[in-house]
């Protein structure tokens, strides 16, 4: 098992009270069971494997990586969805790693979480309004007109006609059951929402409506967010701190200027790399300066020894197989775990094009010319 | 937009559990799963004259079971009178060769041996024991399969494969011979009986409901929907009977429709064994076990139960199988 959680000084100091949420350590490990009467363990899928993280009151945390990474499975274990099989996670100075089902129902209200995929996150059996006064009637809430009018308040609040009360989700358009399922998680009032890529499914056009609209939200509320996404272009305009996943792992965290202007792990420079430039003036050297990963990521049931990303990375030398690198705080409240963080030779134009060649060499299967390929 | 090669290995659907699932999400059938049950079954059930018609006689049926003493009083005669002048004592008890059971204007379906009673009422109040038989057994059933399966579906691990383990059991067992040990020994009054029957009947045909409510559990316990609603704190009863009950609908009443008909040849078989219901009470499967001693003289004791019990059963199974054409999310239309 990794022992990887010793020195997170910077990552979560144990400061208690300045942070709404954290998680230390927290570990998720999947069991893989053969057997059709006695099931026995034959493996572990290591989706979340000892990460720390602290939410601050009122901040927006990005976490970002690519598909698969654990950042879901990060999620759920933030909400108690899914039990930590290690490490702990914190609300508000409470332990609440391992709480039952009763005990945590009144810690809900104050941790919500809006879901993935609007299709399968709404009861398409249920109304609009049975969806959204669910949460008022499994908590027992009274509100002062009735459950009906307040239900009605909130869907005005998220822009929706609150004469649709009885309809059903089948109606609606993917974005405006986004709509709905923020609705629902703001029933309770919660004072942090856990968004699951809540845009990722939705059209390119009503993306950004949907992020205005939690951006709205979290000023008028002072909510603080955990706002997941596959890729660092959807959570840099609503982010405050970034934290970045690769395989279970958390490889980078900072505040969000300086880990765009300034990424120190070489797989945040990837990712950075890979995101498009909107400006047509920059967009020719940025596509020159791109970084391509090649190879597959590997499997989270065996994971690479040492650093996990090494196998993809062009700056690997045998120390990183050998030793996992623990997370450092290299810049202000920027931490990176890896041995040979980028440098800022690097980062100007012929250290990126060095960076690139080697890249490319790393050996891949099936291997197509990676960069011939223009940016979507 | 992400880098490289960016697999889809960990979507949020399992691809074996989503196989079983009505519609890949998605997918534009998505409209037609939105819409309420009533309307889908009913604009596809118009178009299909088959279910239609099997609907039709199971309705005359119900109808002719329920009123079956006010039809009596029109036709044919009482129950428990005995017209011994329509039957031959010097040749066991038959009515007159070549008169088909004795069938007559006065006696619609013909006269039963021995007895003389009026082969007619016998079959409508037979219809009676028939119906409250099967359905109360069903009724049974799927509560019984829809509380395991659901339980089961939604909570897997150990009460899993105990209740999978007891449901193979249950349908590998040679239930007749089970049942028909297991009746002889309970005390015989007309009561009891018809209870021990219907128990009989429901132990051994919940499983076919608790297998197909399983199933659609697994698959349905992956939707967001499900986390959405622990995440606001809701405990497994209202989980289980609240989110995921609702959307099990379609399929329980299918396969409701279609465990009736197995229930009515399950009572007719245990009657014709002789342990079913008790004489004087009438059913179709006495009948046909009666029949057996005169069928050589006369073929028409056999075939009017026979007919009957055919009849009960293909309209139900013509009805079963129209509904789950117009409700199975399987039937991908
Ligand atoms: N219930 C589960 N049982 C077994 N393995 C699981 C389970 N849930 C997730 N995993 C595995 O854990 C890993 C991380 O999954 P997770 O859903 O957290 O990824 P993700 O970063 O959210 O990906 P995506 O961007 O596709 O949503 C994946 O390899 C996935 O297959
Ligand atoms: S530790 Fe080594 S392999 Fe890992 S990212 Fe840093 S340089 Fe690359
Ligand atoms: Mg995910």
């Amino acid at each position: 098992m990794s022992t990887s959680t010793q020195s997170q000084p910077a990552a979560a100091p144990q400061r208690g009270g300045e942070y709404l949420l954290e998680v230390q350590g927290v570990e998720k490990h999947f069991p893989i069971l053969r057997g059709a009467f006695f099931k026995r363990k034959v493996g572990a899928v290591r989706a979340v494997d000892g990460i720390d993280l602290a939410v601050k009151a009122g901040e927006t945390l990005g976490l970002v990586g690519e598909s698969g990474c654990g950042k879901s499975t990060t999620g759920r274990l933030m909400t108690r969805l899914l039990e930590p099989t290690g490490g702990k996670v914190i609300l508000e100075g409470r332990d609440i790693s391992h709480l039952g089902v009763s005990q945590m129902r009144p810690l809900r209200r104050e941790i919500q979480m809006i879901f993935q995929d609007p299709y399968s996150s709404l009861n398409p059996r249920h109304t609009v309004g049975s969806i959204i006064g669910a949460p008022l009637q499994v908590q027992n809430i009274k509100t002062a007109h009735g459950q009906k009018r307040e239900v009605q308040r909130l869907l005005e609040l998220v822009g929706l006609n609150p004469e649709h009360y009885n309809r059903y989700p089948h109606e609606f358009s993917g974005g405006q059951r986004q709509r709905i399922g923020i609705a629902r998680a703001l029933a309770l009032q919660p004072k942090l929402i856990i968004a699951d890529e809540p845009v990722s499914a939705l059209d390119v056009s009503i993306q950004a409506q949907v992020v205005n609209l939690l951006d709205d939200l979290q000023r008028e509320f002072n909510l603080t967010y955990v706002f997941i996404a596959h890729d660092l272009s959807v959570v840099k305009h609503i982010s405050d701190r970034v934290a970045v996943m690769y395989l279970g792992k958390v490889v980078e965290v900072g505040p969000r200027d300086g880990l765009y202007a300034e990424p120190l792990h070489p797989y945040t420079y990837a990712l950075l790399s890979a995101v498009p430039v909107p400006d047509p003036d920059r967009r020719d050297k940025a596509q020159r300066e791109r970084v391509l990963l090649t190879g597959d990521v590997p499997s989270p049931i065996d994971p690479p020894s040492g650093c996990r990303f090494r196998t993809r990375c062009w700056k690997a030398q045998d120390i990183c197989a050998q030793e996992e690198p623990l997370l450092r705080e290299l810049q202000p409240g920027q931490t990176v775990a890896c041995h040979f963080p980028i440098t800022t030779e690097e980062r100007s134009g012929k250290g990126a094009q060095a960076a690139r060649a080697a890249a490319a060499e790393i050996p891949v299967a099936a291997s197509t010319d990676p960069f011939a390929e223009p940016i979507a | 937009m992400t880098m490289g090669p960016v697999t889809s290995k960990s979507d949020e659907q399992v691809p074996s559990v989503e196989e079983a699932t009505s519609t890949p999400p998605g997918v534009p059938a998505k409209a037609i799963e939105g819409r309420s049950l009533g309307q889908i079954a009913w604009t596809r059930l118009k178009r299909d004259k088959v279910a239609l018609t099997g609907a039709s006689v199971i309705v005359f049926l119900v109808l002719v079971a329920i009123f079956a003493p006010v039809i009596n009083k029109f036709l044919g005669h009482p129950i428990n009178e005995f017209h011994q002048d329509k039957i031959n004592p010097s040749l066991g008890g038959i009515p007159e060769p070549g008169t088909w059971g004795g069938i007559s204007k006065d006696f619609l379906l013909g006269v039963q041996p021995v007895t003389g009673r009026d082969m007619f009422s016998q079959i409508i109040y037979g219809a009676r024991v028939s119906l409250l038989v099967a359905l109360s057994a069903t009724v049974v059933a799927v509560i019984l399969g829809v509380v395991l399966g659901i339980t089961a579906g939604y909570f897997g691990g150990f009460v899993d494969s105990a209740v999978s383990r007891l449901m193979d059991l249950i349908l590998a067992f040679p239930y007749l011979l089970f049942s028909i040990a297991l009746i002889s020994v309970v005390p015989v009054t007309t009561a009891w009986r018809i209870g021990v029957v219907v128990g009989v009947i429901s132990f051994f045909s919940w499983p076919y409901i608790g297998r197909i409510v399983r199933g659609q559990t697994l698959s349905l316990r992956e939707r967001e929907f499900v986390e959405a609603a622990r995440s606001v704190g809701a405990g497994p009863t209202r989980i289980l009977f609240r989110e995921l009950l609702p959307n099990l609908v379609a399929p329980i009443l299918v396969y409701s429709t279609l465990v009736i008909p197995t229930n009515i040849v399950f009572e007719a078989s245990l009657s014709f064994l002789g342990v079913g219901v008790l004489p004087p009470t009438p059913s179709w499967g006495r009948l046909l076990s009666d029949a057996v001693n005169y069928y050589t003289y006369d073929p028409v004791y056999m075939f009017v139960p026979g007919l009957a019990i055919f009849i009960m059963v293909l309209a139900f199974n013509l009805f079963g199988d129209g509904l789950r054409d117009a409700l199975d999310p399987k039937a991908n239309r």
